[in-house]
C-alpha cells in the first residue's frame, strides 16, 4: 500500500487506515486548551474584565472555542477523507439546532412584545 | 491522477471518494453512531430553546442568582473534562491492547463521572428541599428538565462503560468489542459538550 497510501491518504504520514489517529499528546493539548477556555469563562462572568453587557457574548464565543476544541482534540473531527461526511452531518445538525433555538426566541420575544399589558405581578 | 490508479487501490483503504469500495467498519460504525448524536444535540437543542424562553418566567420565585452556587459548579465541570481526558486514554489503551491500563482509566472515568452526578443530585436535592422544585416556576421547570436530561445522560453514560468494562472482562478487546468502546467515548465527549452549553447558558450567564 505504500505508493497508493501517499497519493489517496491525506491524514497524517505514516498513520494506518486502521490506526487511531489519537495519542496521548492530542488528549492532553485538548485537556488542556479546554481548562484555559473554562477557567476564561468563569473568569470572564465573575469579574468586570469584559464590558458588562457583552459579557453574555463573551461567554457564548468562549463556549463555541470550547466546542471546537471538544469537536476536534476529543472526537477527532478533522478535514481527512474520512471525515468528510461526519463534517456535512454536523453542519446539518448544526443548521436544525441553530434554526430551533434562534427560531424559538425569536417567536417567543416576538409573541411578548404584541402582548397586551398584563397585571404588575407578572415580571416584565 | 488516473482512473487506472484509483481502480489500484485495494478495497480494504477506501478513503471516501467513491472509489476503492467500503470503508472501514470502524469508519462506518463511527459514523451511524455520530448521526445518533446528533440527532441526540437536536433533542437537547429543544430543551435548550425552552430554557433559553422560559428563563425569566420566576413566577416570583427564586432567581438562578439565588439558587446557583458557582463553587459546586466549578467542580463539577472539571470532573466531566477530566473524566472525558481518562476517556480518551482509555480509548487509547484499548486500542494499544493494554488491558491493566485500560481498566485503570475506565475506574477514574467511572469514578469522575460519578461524582459529577453526586454533587448533582446534592445540588438537586438542596433546591427542591428549599422549596425551588420544578414545580415552582416555569424557569424551574425549563432547569430541571435541561440539566436532568443531561444527568440522565450520564447516568446511562455510566451504565454503559460498567457494561463495556464486563465485555472486555468477559470477551477480551475483540475487534467489535474495541468498535463498542469507541461509540461509547464518542459518547462520553458528546456529553461534555453539551455541558458546555448548560455550563455557559444556564449557570455562568444565569448567576451573572
Amino acid at each position: 500500500m505504500d505508493g497508493d497510501d501517499r497519493m489517496f491518504d491525506d491524514r497524517n504520514p505514516g498513520v494506518r487506515p486502521e490506526e487511531s489517529v489519537a495519542n496521548v499528546l492530542s488528549y492532553t493539548a485538548g485537556l488542556g486548551l479546554a481548562i484555559l477556555l473554562t477557567i476564561a469563562s468563569f473568569v470572564v462572568s465573575q469579574t468586570n474584565l469584559l464590558w458588562a453587557p457583552g459579557i453574555p457574548v463573551g461567554l457564548i464565543v468562549l463556549a463555541f472555542a470550547q466546542i471546537g476544541v471538544h469537536l476536534v482534540f476529543f472526537l477527532h473531527l478533522g478535514s481527512g477523507p474520512d471525515n468528510t461526511n461526519n463534517i456535512l452531518a454536523l453542519a446539518f445538525g448544526l443548521l436544525i439546532v441553530f434554526l430551533v433555538i434562534t427560531g424559538s426566541c425569536w417567536i417567543m420575544a416576538n409573541l411578548n412584545a404584541n402582548m397586551m399589558p398584563m397585571s404588575a405581578t407578572v415580571p416584565r | 491522477m488516473t482512473i487506472a490508479t484509483i481502480d489500484a487501490v485495494p478495497t480494504e483503504f477506501a478513503r471516501g471518494r467513491g472509489g476503492g469500495g467500503p470503508a472501514p467498519t470502524r469508519i462506518v460504525v463511527a459514523y451511524g453512531f455520530w448521526i445518533f448524536l446528533l440527532s441526540d444535540f437536536i433533542m437537547f437543542s429543544g430543551l435548550f430553546a425552552a430554557y433559553a424562553v422560559l428563563s425569566d418566567q420566576i413566577a416570583g420565585g427564586p432567581t438562578g442568582r439565588e439558587l446557583f452556587n458557582l463553587r459546586n459548579v466549578f467542580i463539577e465541570t472539571a470532573c466531566l473534562l477530566l473524566s472525558s481526558y481518562t476517556c480518551g486514554l482509555q480509548a487509547l489503551s484499548a486500542e494499544r491492547r493494554q488491558r491493566g491500563r485500560f481498566y485503570v482509566f475506565a475506574v477514574f472515568t467511572f469514578v469522575l463521572g460519578a461524582a459529577f452526578l453526586v454533587i448533582e443530585i446534592s445540588e438537586f436535592a438542596g433546591m427542591v428541599s428549599k422549596g425551588a422544585g420544578p414545580s415552582r416556576s416555569a424557569f424551574l421547570s425549563a432547569f430541571f428538565a435541561l440539566v436532568g436530561m443531561h444527568g440522565a445522560h450520564v447516568t446511562s453514560g455510566l451504565v454503559w462503560l460498567t457494561y463495556m468494562v464486563a465485555q472486555v472482562v468477559v470477551k477480551g478487546l475483540r475487534p467489535h468489542v474495541l468498535r463498542r468502546l469507541l461509540c461509547f467515548s464518542l459518547f462520553w465527549h458528546a456529553l461534555d459538550i453539551i455541558w458546555i452549553g448548560v455550563l455557559t447558558l444556564v449557570y455562568l450567564i444565569g448567576a451573572h
